[in-house]
């Protein structure tokens, strides 16, 4: 047991050299850090509560995939019906379906034929399940579409997928370091921005779908007539911005929408140095903008967005030439927002913010002084004491402890793991347990010395008989770990992360670099006598 | 130099004569702490029940905490709780979940951020919604029963059935009265709270099963001895471990109660008493004795253990 090859020596000896030196790249400063060659460039990373920053949790709302949904079927149904030239009556929204009844004598069968069309199957044309994502029923001239759930489930995992490329793309433009957008489960986005102290701005920017239209205003009659009486069909009466709304009879149909846009830029309008917002159509926006302002000269059109009218102007000559501005006495700040909205493009659905974490600086700095001195001061209590119970064997065992630390550290930085407050509170725990491996070995040697064995003898049955104790011990202890990693999400996962290391490097240090320690001490002392 | 010993060798205290004592005095302390959970309830920090909390700083003495109280009642925004901490003019502020779904929560913020104007520090800033909440609290309800079953499964096939379910039971004991500890002084139940419940879950059992390991040693070297005996002497002879292990830990705990800060606080104190003051108790006074009611006697365990030397004879090489 207490034998080691020379070989055996070294390499327990170089490799957990290697692993405490993977932490050093984490002390340099960044300067001397982006010097390093590739494979040196991993480093422990402060967890958003040690270096301050926001932590948001967006969610997609199941109800309104199946409401855009909805509305989409509706639009859909609509066009397949007229195309198919099957007169309708009644086509409309009831509950979780789309129900449209076509006029007498029409083709029903036709109609069906038609409306069955829109029902895809789940997961695009190479989708194996065999599902489709909508329902379609008839009932004598009453047709219903229903979207299945499972539809609307791929339709949710899709609309995250898209909305984390528009997230990116956002706060991308906010010129923040090292964002990570991510995943999680199915239906919600993290977004972690170190730094960010007042995430208002940026709850503002990703609270918006920022869907743009320009549609024409009706003028049969005003917006505040249409409140009163019925909005012609077609229509929908639409608020402005100002204080108070002003009321607008807007047409459905879309002239462009938001997609057609290829850039958005924050300027000021030359004439009256107001903050606007100038943009550029694609050629497909630019020849129907242009078509749709040559028709309407002398009527107004509104710029629309999320359903909110941003402004009204009256198209005074045609526009061809396929740019334009948007003013609606903006701020710079709006300007700015609206212009990285417009760039980035609309969310497919709208997103809910359903947590928010954010650390100032200050608390930050304040928690990483806390955990350096509890650290420190452990370690330091920790060690005195082992000493003094153990003497030469104690500083043995504070070696290894504090080999074990130093791996620690290095086997996170390889990991590129985060390093939380409570992951700080973990490393202190594990140098009061990592302390409990050599405790039992030196209590097993003590006792086996005085049931009467040789000091040579006693070392290595104690070891022998501690060490099936320390792997059963520290199995459960690392159960207990992976569970804690499992369930737990920031800050805890960090001392989930930082503790199962420990409870790993524990048992590596005390299965090799004590026991070559005691070893070597053996070889070289000869004792007769066990010194502990 | 002289080397400190805290206990003495060859100790022989009659631990399995305390059952008598520690059993009922176990039985009371648990159902005070079932009580206190039942009637005092825990005190859940945002993570479990939802809502805003603020960290603010006021710089320089500016703090006026009636002004900030009455800026903020105004708001109505329900129950607001107002708690100054530490000297230097900190202030946190907690305002219950508000009524109207994932919106109204975020509106919170900004509602307060507008009353306490500009010139503070804010130092930290939690949204929960009642959606989040509700999954934090079952997740970590499921993981500390997930943490329990998967321990068992363990011991059961590392030891024999008696010592995984006397681990269990012992198990349970502690966190039963951890949590009482947690109502009775209304600490701060969040999900610091259940990473040091499974902390001392998983710390306890590592101090049961030394014990146990050393019980299984024995059993198998002293096949006559009276299983009563046989359970004082394990104790005995792995209680300066116990008493040295300790001591360490709990330095290295109090280093944390100390100076590791308000964040972590709830999580150090809760993991003292959990480790420090429940976890050895229970190993040595519930754990070991509860081995008898079991049915480990010397005799049962005769044929286990030659089945089991047989593997770990055969596993031994490997682990050289």
């Amino acid at each position: 047991m207490l034998y080691f090859s020379r070989w055996k020596a070294l390499s327990i000896v170089v490799f957990s050299a290697i692993v405490c030196l993977m932490a050093v790249p984490s002390l340099l400063p960044q300067s001397t850090y982006d010097r390093l060659p590739g494979f040196l460039q991993r480093k422990i990373v402060l967890g958003l509560d040690l270096q301050g920053g926001s932590y948001i949790v967006l969610q997609v709302e199941t109800a309104e995939v199946r409401k855009v949904r909805l509305e989409q079927l509706r639009d859909d149904a609509r066009r397949v019906l007229r195309d198919a030239k099957v007169g309708y009556s009644g086509l409309n929204l009831q509950g979780n379906s789309v129900q449209v009844r076509i006029r007498e004598g029409q083709d029903g069968d036709l109609a069906l034929t038609e409306l069955r069309k829109l029902a895809l199957p789940v997961g695009g044309a190479l989708g194996a399940s065999g599902q489709v994502d909508t329902d379609v029923t008839r009932d004598g001239d009453l047709f219903t579409l229903t979207p299945t759930n499972t539809g609307i489930q791929a339709r949710t995992i899709q609309a995250v997928s898209q909305s984390i490329e528009i997230v990116r793309k956002r706060i991308d433009q906010l010129g923040t370091t090292e964002p990570s957008i991510q995943r999680q489960g199915s239906d919600r986005i993290q977004v972690q921005v170190p730094g960010l102290q007042d995430p208002s701005r940026l709850k503002a920017l990703l609270g918006q779908t920022a869907k743009l239209s320009f549609r024409l205003v009706d003028t049969s009659m005003s917006g505040q007539q249409a409140l009163q009486t019925r909005p012609p069909a077609g229509t929908d009466v639409l608020y402005s911005q100002d204080q108070p709304p002003v009321p607008y009879l807007i047409e459905q149909r879309v002239l462009v929408a938001g997609e057609d846009l290829t850039d958005a830029q924050p300027g000021f309008d030359p004439n009256n140095r107001e903050p606007v917002v100038t943009f550029r159509f694609n050629s497909n926006g630019a020849r129907r903008f242009a078509e749709a302002t040559q028709q309407n000269v002398g009527r107004p059109f509104a710029i629309v967005l999320d359903n909110q009218v941003i402004s009204a102007p009256v198209i005074r000559e045609p526009i061809t030439g396929g740019s334009g501005q948007i003013s609606g006495s903006f701020t710079v700040q709006q300007a700015n927002d609206l212009a990285i909205l417009l760039r980035a493009g609309a969310l497919p659905v709208p997103l809910q913010v359903v947590e928010e974490r954010t650390v100032g600086p200050g608390l930050g700095a304040d928690s990483i002084r806390a955990g350096l001195v509890a650290s420190i001061v452990g370690a330091i209590a920790v060690a005195l004491f082992m000493i003094a119970t153990y003497g030469l064997f104690g500083i043995f065992a504070v070696l290894a402890v504090a080999v074990n630390v130093g791996m620690i550290f290095g086997v996170l930085a390889m990991l590129g793991a985060t390093l939380t407050l409570p992951g700080i509170a973990g490393v202190v725990l594990t140098v009061g347990i990592a302390v409990d491996s050599n405790v039992l070995i030196y209590e097993r040697i003590r006792e086996e010395a005085r049931a009467g064995r040789s000091a040579i003898s006693a070392i290595d049955a104690g070891f022998t008989r501690a060490l099936a104790t320390i792997l059963d011990s520290n199995i459960t202890t690392f159960i207990a770990a992976a569970v804690l990693f499992y369930i737990g999400s920031g800050p805890v996962r960090g001392f989930a992360i930082t503790f199962g290391i420990g409870i790993m490097t524990t048992v590596f240090t005390a299965f090799t670099l004590t026991r070559l320690m005691a070893s070597l001490w053996v070889r070289w002392k000869r004792p007769q006598r066990v010194p502990i | 130099m002289r080397l400190l010993r805290i206990v003495p060798d060859d100790t022989n205290f009659d631990f399995m004569r305390f059952r008598r004592i520690s059993f009922p005095i176990s039985a009371l302390l648990s159902i005070v702490a079932l009580v206190a959970f039942m009637t005092l309830g825990l005190n859940f920090g945002i993570d479990f029940k939802g809502g805003t909390l603020l960290e603010v700083r006021w710089p320089n003495n500016t703090l006026n905490i009636s002004d900030v109280r009455s800026k903020l009642e105004n708001l109505e925004l329900g129950e607001v709780q107002i708690q100054e901490i530490g000297s230097e003019g900190e202030v946190l502020i907690r305002v219950a979940q508000q009524p109207g779904g994932e919106g109204a929560q975020q509106a919170v913020v900004q509602k307060v951020r507008d009353a306490l104007g500009t010139g503070v520090e804010y130092r930290r800033v939690e949204v929960v919604g009642p959606r989040v909440s509700q999954e934090l609290l079952s997740h970590g309800i499921i993981g500390l029963m997930l943490a329990v079953v998967a321990i068992l499964i363990y011991l059961w096939f590392r030891f024999e059935w008696q010592f995984a379910l006397g681990a269990s039971i012992a198990n349970f004991h502690d966190i039963v009265l951890t949590i009482g500890f947690m109502a009775i002084f209304q600490i701060e139940f969040d999900l610091t709270s259940v990473a040091a419940l499974l902390t001392i879950l998983g710390y306890s059992l590592n101090d049961t099963i030394v014990i146990y390991d050393r019980i299984r040693e024995m059993l198998r070297r002293y096949k006559k001895m009276p299983t009563d005996e046989l359970l004082n002497q394990s104790i005995n002879s792995t209680l300066s471990r116990s008493v040295i292990t300790h001591v360490t830990v709990t330095l290295a705990l109090l280093a944390l109660v100390l100076f590791g800060g308000r964040a972590i606080h709830s999580f150090s104190v809760t993991m003292m008493f959990g480790v420090v003051l429940v976890g050895t108790y229970t190993s040595i006074f519930i754990a070991s004795p509860l081995l008898i009611y079991l049915g480990v006697t010397t005799r049962t365990m005769a044929e286990a253990a030659k089945d089991d030397e047989k593997t770990e004879k055969a596993g031994r090489p490997a682990a050289r």
